[in-house]
């Protein structure tokens, strides 16, 4: 077959049968102010971690509510906890305590794996 | 031979735990590291013996502190530990020398009226008994208060006292008895022999005029008895544990043991010589602006001591430190917290009663020192020599005008210097320690330190005193950690920067870290006296108050911490200041919301209050003449 160089891009769809959303409700469960989000990015803007890497808080948020963990978990474990964010949300998430859930249900997402 | 049937559960009692007591003794200094061991030993031969048993007697037996603090819970808490240690002692000569022998067992002094009714009709027979009634009066006041504080702690001065388990209950309840049950005991007997001072005596002549006395008095001594071998029973493994653990914590303490990070043996006796007073309780913040109330130090040793899940309650705290500075005990309650941080989720909780009584060695959790780096990403370490470094920290960052203004100083002061995080650097490692996450903490220790060592240089400017703390005390550097309000205080004092004087009035809120973590009390003050007329609040120094943004808690909502901070700014302007100074960025940024006062760092000011040094302007162009200000200092 020729090849024209072109490919078919990636499903773009977000599968909410087939993500889990263990994180998101676990960290939902703990820290009801992780739904007040409204995705500003402020955390982003101020982050320390930010500042030397590619790290979004705003872009893991949605990730996790959207239950797509895998970019997720090796990035989380980027944030210092500086607590910057906390300080700068405008609807007064307690981001860092959702940093800390999330990384806590990670833990125990490979504890007890399904 | 002088014996009854009744003596029985006392003796039982007592020995058991005098037997307990020396072999938990043992089992705690064996756990002891070695070093703490030779250190334990010096100090119990050497010259801080002395000073152990002073300590003892006026903290474990008067409880001085308490008093000072607090009279009634003080005068409670003596009369029971000081009445009962004189009654024993007194109990003790009167039967050695009233008694039908010499060195007699202990059951005879304390059961002295049931085996010498006869006792304390003439002479000095009468006045040792009259100050033995004395002394149990001394004793049942402090016991009435005891029971009015179980029902409104309000009595005692206490806002709030402490929850018991039942357990704690039944031990509590058997030492309730132990006194009156001795009165009426010493009364009937009394009573039916005519004999007795101004108490037992009186009290005795009243109950025998109506009652048998001579065959009811025979019940109450069984009642003392017994109550007095439930108590001795039931002390390990309740709060009034402390009262053996105490005397040995303050020996260990006295030759310079310190809890440090180690989970061993001296973590456990500060944990088991809590009593619950309920001070801790009081001086929370968490308490008397928020309204939680179950996550105080009390409970925290409390949950450790009854081997329970203390993750939820440990990092529900602000690690403001003002129970520390308040703990009669002076147990380091927030060292323990940061342990148990650490340590994660406990999981094992122990049901067994018998084993309760030895407990094994809490299952130390191994601090994770394996595994993947977490910030291998952080890019190459690379530092210009210089001097003096300039740190300002994540929250500095935050808060420009702190930055800026610690620029301008030190641009004035002409000192040559390096501004480390210009372009923002990585975190001092605090927030993750905080968080309990050591390994991490860790990995970013290393990179600044490193960072630092390359840079040569000996002195270190934080502005931020999250990062002085951990700067000082988890770094292993060569180099001078200063905060800025101590290194302003140097400039003042070298005369390298000009000050004018700003007439206003400001109030100082000391940061907890700042404060109580690190013990810098004096020079922000000094800095500020000599720019302002600094204020007083009722809320100074030690007693300062948190601002409510701590890093130390991640638990509370934003809401409870608005609240912490409303409060907060409310007692420190009561004075109605021109300004409220801080020291810190993040109490700073923590007020500036909730008040109409300005809010400003001790930089700001003193940057406000910076006279530009002539010389570097006149140089370049002679006729500019800047206009003197009003007052130089």
């Amino acid at each position: 077959m020729e090849k024209f160089g072109f490919t078919i891009s990636r499903g773009r769809q977000i599968d909410y049968d087939a993500n889990n959303r263990f994180v998101a409700e676990y960290i939902r469960d703990r820290e009801p102010s992780f739904r007040l989000c409204i995705e500003c990015g402020c955390c982003s803007a101020t982050c320390t971690t930010g500042n030397f890497t590619r790290f979004s808080l705003r872009e893991l948020q949605i990730l996790i509510r959207r239950g797509e963990n895998d970019q997720v978990r090796e990035n989380i474990k980027k944030c210092m906890l500086c607590g910057k964010c906390t300080l700068v949300c405008p609807r007064g998430v307690n981001t860092r305590n959702v940093v800390t859930l999330a990384r806590e249900a990670f833990q125990k997402e490979v504890k007890y794996a399904v | 031979m002088q014996f009854d049937l009744f003596v029985i559960p006392f003796n039982i009692g007592l020995y058991f735990i005098l037997i307990y007591a020396v072999a938990r003794s043992v089992l705690w200094f064996m756990d002891l590291s070695r070093s703490d061991k030779l250190r334990l030993q010096r100090g119990f031969f050497g010259r801080s013996f002395g000073q152990s048993l002073k300590e003892i007697f006026l903290e474990s037996l008067i409880h001085r502190k308490i008093l000072k603090s607090n009279f009634r819970l003080g005068y409670m808490h003596m009369s029971l530990a000081f009445g009962w240690f004189l009654l024993i002692l007194f109990g003790t000569i009167e039967a050695d020398v009233f008694g039908e022998s010499h060195l007699n067992a202990p059951y005879k002094a304390i059961f002295f009226k049931f085996f010498n009714p006869d006792h304390g009709r003439y002479g000095l027979e009468a006045l040792f008994s009259f100050w033995m009634d004395l002394l149990l009066a001394f004793i049942l006041s402090g016991l009435l208060l005891a029971v009015i504080k179980r029902f409104s702690s309000r009595a005692v001065g206490l806002k709030k006292t402490t929850r018991l388990k039942p357990l704690d209950k039944v031990a509590l309840t058997a030492l309730w008895l132990i006194f009156p049950s001795r009165l009426i005991a010493e009364s009937l007997t009394s009573g039916a022999y005519e004999t007795g001072s101004f108490l037992t005596g009186s009290l005795g002549s009243v109950l025998a005029s109506f009652l048998p006395a001579s065959q009811l008095a025979y019940p109450f001594w069984w009642l003392y008895s017994i109550s007095l071998g439930t108590f001795f029973l039931l002390l390990p493994l309740t709060r009034y544990m402390h009262i053996p653990t105490e005397l040995f914590l303050i020996f260990a303490r006295n030759s310079g043991i310190k809890t440090g990070d180690q989970s061993g043996a001296f973590r456990e006796m500060q944990v088991y010589s809590c009593s619950s007073c309920g001070i801790c309780i009081d001086a929370c913040q968490l308490n008397f602006s928020a309204g939680i109330t179950n996550i105080q130090s009390a409970y925290l040793l409390k949950g450790i001591r009854n081997y329970e899940d203390v993750s939820e309650i440990a990092h529900n705290c602000l690690m403001c430190g003002r129970c520390d500075v308040k703990c009669p005990v002076g147990i380091e309650l927030t060292p323990i917290r940061m342990i148990s941080r650490r340590n994660g989720h406990a999981i094992h909780v122990e049901k067994n009663i018998i084993k309760k009584y030895f407990p094994e060695r809490q299952q130390q959790v191994q601090i994770k020192t394996k595994g993947q780096p977490v910030f291998s990403w952080l890019p190459e370490t690379v530092s210009e020599k210089t001097d003096v470094l300039y740190f300002a920290g994540c929250m500095t960052h935050l808060t420009p005008s702190i930055k800026n203004s610690m620029v301008k100083i030190l641009d004035a002061s002409g000192m040559s210097y390096k501004f480390l995080d210009k372009e923002g650097g990585a975190c001092c490692g605090r927030p993750l320690m905080l968080a309990g996450q050591d390994k991490e903490a860790r990995e970013l220790i290393n990179y600044n330190s490193q960072l630092i060592w390359k840079s040569g240089a000996h002195t270190l400017v934080t502005s931020c005193p999250i990062c002085y703390k951990i700067f000082r005390e988890s770094y292993y550097l060569d180099v001078e950690v200063l905060h800025h309000t101590q290194y302003i205080k140097m400039l003042i004092e070298e005369n390298s920067i000009k000050l004018r004087f700003l007439r206003k009035n400001i109030a100082y809120h000391a940061p907890c870290e700042l404060g109580r973590g690190s013990g810098v009390y004096d020079e922000p003050k000094a800095v500020l006296q000599h720019v302002a007329r600094l204020q007083k609040t009722s809320f100074d120094d030690e007693n300062s108050l948190c601002c409510g943004g701590s890093l130390g808690n991640m638990k509370i909502s934003s809401q409870k911490k608005s609240k912490l901070a409303h409060d907060a700014v409310r007692e420190l302007t009561k004075g109605n200041p021109d300004m409220l100074a801080t020291a810190c960025p993040l109490c700073k940024k923590t007020f500036s919301p909730v008040t109409a006062t300005k809010v400003a760092d001790i930089a700001e000011i003193v940057a406000e209050a910076l006279v530009v040094p002539p010389v570097k302007r006149i140089i370049p162009q002679m006729n500019y003449r800047i206009n003197e200000p009003a007052r130089i200092i």
